[in-house]
């Protein structure tokens, strides 16, 4: 029973956790916003969501078939995902690649995303207890 | 805890900017300041931002790397009747360009409220997590 209390969470708990690393890197990236040489990182929520159900890591490169794609290996990994850097659109003087109307977006939208894992989940749980207590 | 870290790293973001602020209320208040702890007129202070790794390294925060001086020359106004005035009537005044410090205090303060956009978002979807279950 617990086994299947398991398999039927594993898929939001993985998307949750994913969900927060992406929030974090994020925030890093509104963080740097004014450093001098930071460039914008993130991963691929879609490919990174698939390897942690299926429990692999990344070996083939990610196909690059448009300007907005990510590039470039950043070294680390998110849940076993590479993180990359962002393609800048309006590359700075200063070498800074954040660019604040991307990463602001990005934010509001991934939170979105968290909170509807967050009553996907609950919504599960409210299912079994009713499941339990007929 | 990934959601956690970001209030390190928002936080570190919010202090970075307010000591930027902060330089730039001390050059604004100097603008005219021809005579400073070193008996020379006073030079314009900016701060140098950094990326550092917080949490597991992965992700990074900003902290300032140090503050640094202003080398530009000193501007030359013609005041003869002025105390600090040289033999030929000139009065070095601070190298404080007023219009960048004013970009500088918006852009700060933009970049500050972004933070705490970030951290309160951050806030929310910590405490929406709680309610899982309930």
């Amino acid at each position: 029973m617990i086994n299947r209390l398991d398999e039927a969470m594993r898929f939001h708990q993985s998307a949750l956790s994913l969900r927060s690393a992406r929030q974090e890197l994020l925030a890093s990236n509104i963080a740097n916003a004014d450093t001098p040489n930071y460039k914008a990182r993130d991963f691929d929520f879609a490919s990174a969501l698939q390897n942690s159900m299926t429990g692999t890591t990344e070996k083939l490169p990610l196909v690059q078939s448009s300007q907005q794609h990510l590039e470039g290996n950043a070294g680390g990994t998110v849940m076993g995902s590479q993180v990359m850097y962002r393609k800048p659109i309006q590359p700075s003087a200063d070498g800074n690649t954040v660019d604040m109307d991307v990463e602001r977006a990005q934010f509001a939208d991934n939170a979105l995303r968290y909170e509807a894992s967050v009553k996907f989940i609950s919504e599960k749980f409210k299912a079994v207890m009713a499941a339990i207590q007929g | 805890m990934s959601l956690f870290n970001i209030f390190n790293i928002s936080g570190s973001g919010m202090a970075a900017q307010s000591q930027r602020l902060n330089t730039v209320a001390s050059n604004l208040a100097n603008a005219d300041s021809t005579t400073s702890a070193d008996g020379k007129p006073y030079r314009a202070k900016q701060v140098v931002f950094s990326a550092v790794p917080m949490g597991d390294g992965s992700v990074q925060g900003v902290k300032v790397a140090r503050v640094a001086e202003d080398t530009s020359p000193f501007k030359m106004v013609f005041d003869p009747k002025h105390p600090m005035a040289d033999k030929d009537g000139y009065v070095s005044m601070p190298n404080v360009n007023v219009v960048d410090e004013m970009v500088n205090m918006i852009s700060a303060s933009r970049s500050y409220q972004n933070n705490v956009d970030v951290l309160n978002t951050s806030k929310t979807l910590l405490l929406k997590t709680l309610t899982i279950g309930q």
